[in-house]
């Protein structure tokens, strides 16, 4: 594998409570607990799990909004763990985020030019013409052509699709080396979702953007991402080729999670194996396999043994005594 | 017979000076009894629109013409769907599980329909309100909880009991798991469809996922841009489609076991604040013929139960 343009490596990022209300309700959150990560150019990374799994976190500790407790986060060769807030201002450029909801992404009394341009204002000391050439020319690798005719348009005059480009040229007008998208089309409609996915997937290939997709859809990171990483109170519990860890499974939650995406085809019907209970918090991480609780194949030595993140073959990985 | 019989329903929403959105164009289905119907389109084809026609819950800005039969009586009437509302038809929307007074037990909250909507005694409701919470897999200890002390899921079970709460024949679910992870979700449809097993109750279940749709109901409706476009078995819907936007929908979901690229529809839906001439679905159709932007289509009976308003349907052209 070439040399990862991003690299994260025994992730953890721990929330103390504050405040006699929350130590009343539990000990410190271990949101991330020991998450390793290595996205190369070109690559997408597809960041696979239920709400409070830690992918949110995992993404937050990655863009330094939240402190690492410990482990370190590796950008293109240099260490930005704990760099210092000056030494990340040029650094942010390279490394952009794209959010879920493009309807509150966007600032609505900012005209899409003005959306453009902030980030070059920020980063860079271009001319007005440069910043101009820039903002059209990031409009057209998005799509919105003519680009001219999107200049002065306000959000509110664009659809759910449109916003979610604009939000995307706006991450890209810097040339960051690694985009992270998180959930990038679960607000949009279904007919125009595979479009900007498709974009991202251009993106990768034409432009060898890294890309880190942060998605609770299974089907969608099996279709365009070149790996799958599955989350479990904050750990990554499989990790693997997109079509392995889809086409076989190893670990029981993976089962678990691709057995209850719904069949396209009403002709095809599969028993969903149903994981009984809810997931338990990330301040009572339970004792040996995180997940032996809701397993349906835990064996006594699951309520003991931690499991780490075993590689099974070149390219695939998970974290279970029972697979070999 | 039909349990329930939309005909020819229209909404206008009144947008002032003159100007007025036409939400629901010209909509007819039927949902028979114990029958899962799916009601599936993309935000603004009407779909909510149309549920809260059934549930004569428009807001004052709506105008509405047509029928809304359920067992021979028009809905439409205000004073005769409140009769009905709740106690014949229920409706779980999707935020539902945030809807619960967060300072009131769920069991408590439970026993208040059967107290406004049918004359029982508090003791028989708390009794009935115990057996339908164990019907949707909460325990009575869980039942005593505040809604801040329950999951999600488990909450959104608790507005299912509710919805049943006054043996309705009909439950309309709006987007009922749009808002939860996807176990949580394969949990409440599997119990949906298990409830209307069965209690033999009709499901309307609105939603923009299809293979939800696929999964639990055995017929859909298709909207788009306030009209149907597309209703008959899900089998067929999927495998031979007859409006091109049905296919092309299908063709946008991604699935996990379908290796062909997943491919967005080009263009919008078209605003209904202007007056649309011809199929509305013709500017971005693949295969529009001449008469698709000047005719509206007609709607043609595929097979019994099946049917299309394209040009091109049943082979037609």
């Amino acid at each position: 594998m070439n040399q990862p343009v991003l690299e994260v490596t025994d992730l953890v990022t721990v929330f103390e409570p504050r405040g006699s209300l929350l130590r009343k309700a539990g000990g410190p959150v271990r949101a991330v607990d020991g998450v390793s990560l290595r996205l190369a150019r070109g690559e997408m990374l597809a960041l696979v799990g239920e709400s409070g799994c830690g992918k949110t976190s995992t993404v937050q500790t990655i863009m330094r909004m939240v402190s690492a407790t410990s482990g370190s986060v590796v950008l293109d060769g240099e260490d930005i763990t704990a760099a210092s807030h000056r030494r990340m201002r040029p650094l942010r450029r390279r490394l952009q985020i794209v959010y879920q909801d493009p309807y509150e992404a966007l600032d609505p009394r900012f005209r899409v030019r003005q959306t453009l341009e902030e980030p070059l204002l920020i980063h860079t000391k271009m001319s007005r013409t440069q910043r101009q050439d820039a903002v059209i020319a990031a409009l057209e690798t998005v799509g919105l052509t003519p680009a001219e005719t999107f200049l002065e348009r306000f959000p509110h005059e664009l659809s759910g699709g449109q916003r979610q480009r604009v939000a995307i040229a706006a991450a890209l007008i810097l040339e960051p080396d690694v985009l992270i998208a998180d959930e990038p089309v679960s607000m949009l409609d279904v007919s125009v979702r595979a479009g900007i996915l498709d974009l991202l997937d251009r993106l990768r290939r034409e432009r060898g953007l890294a890309i880190l997709m942060i998605t609770h859809d299974l089907a969608t990171a099996a279709r365009f991402a070149d790996r799958i990483a599955v989350m479990y109170l904050g750990r990554i519990v499989e990790e693997g080729a997109a079509a392995e860890v889809v086409g076989q499974p190893r670990h029981p939650y993976t089962q678990a999670l691709l057995s209850v995406v719904p069949e396209r085809d009403p002709l095809r019907t599969r028993a969903p194996l149903l994981l009984v209970g809810e997931p338990p918090n990330a301040a009572n991480v339970p004792p040996g396999c995180r997940f032996h609780p809701r397993c349906p194949m835990a064996e006594e030595q699951c309520v003991s043994v931690d499991p780490a993140l075993r590689p099974l073959s070149a390219h695939h990985s998970a974290a279970c005594v029972l697979v070999n | 017979m039909s349990l329930l019989q939309v005909r020819d329903l229209n909404v206008w929403y009144s947008l002032g000076e003159g100007g007025e959105n036409h939400a629901v164009r010209d909509l007819s289905f039927s949902l028979d009894p114990g029958q899962r119907l799916g009601l599936v389109g993309e935000s603004g084809c009407g779909k909510t629109t149309a549920l809260l026609a059934l549930m004569a819950l428009l807001p004052p800005t709506a105008s509405v013409s047509g029928e809304v039969l359920f067992e021979g009586e028009n809905l439409l009437n205000e004073d005769i769907a409140r009769g009905h509302r709740w106690r014949d038809i229920a409706l779980v929307f999707q935020g539902a599980m945030n809807a619960f007074n967060p300072v009131r037990r769920i069991e408590d909250q439970l026993i208040e329909p059967m107290l406004v909507h049918k004359s029982v005694a508090a003791d028989a409701a708390r009794n009935r309100a115990r057996e339908l919470l164990e019907m949707v897999g909460i325990t009575a200890s869980a039942g005593r909880r505040y809604p801040h002390e329950l999951s999600g899921g488990m909450r959104q079970r608790a507005m299912l009991a509710m919805a049943l709460a006054c043996d309705p024949k009909i439950l309309i679910a709006d987007e009922p798991t749009t808002a939860l992870d996807s176990m949580v979700q394969a949990q409440i449809l599997q119990l949906v469809s298990k409830l209307s097993d069965e209690l033999g109750l009709a499901l309307l279940l609105v939603t923009h996922d299809l293979p939800v749709v696929s999964q639990v109901c055995s017929q859909a409706v298709v909207m788009y841009a306030g009209a149907l476009a597309e209703s008959g078995p899900v089998a067929d819907l999927y495998h031979r489609p007859q409006h091109p936007y049905t296919r092309l929908l299908y063709a946008a979901t991604p699935d996990l076991h379908d290796d062909r690229s997943v491919v967005s529809i080009p263009g919008v839906p078209p605003r209904l604040d202007h007056p649309i001439t011809g199929c509305a679905f013709a500017p971005r159709c693949d295969v529009a013929l001449a008469e698709c932007t000047t005719s509206s289509p007609p709607t043609v009976q595929v097979e019994p139960g099946w049917t299309s308003a394209c040009w091109r349907a049943g082979g037609a052209q």
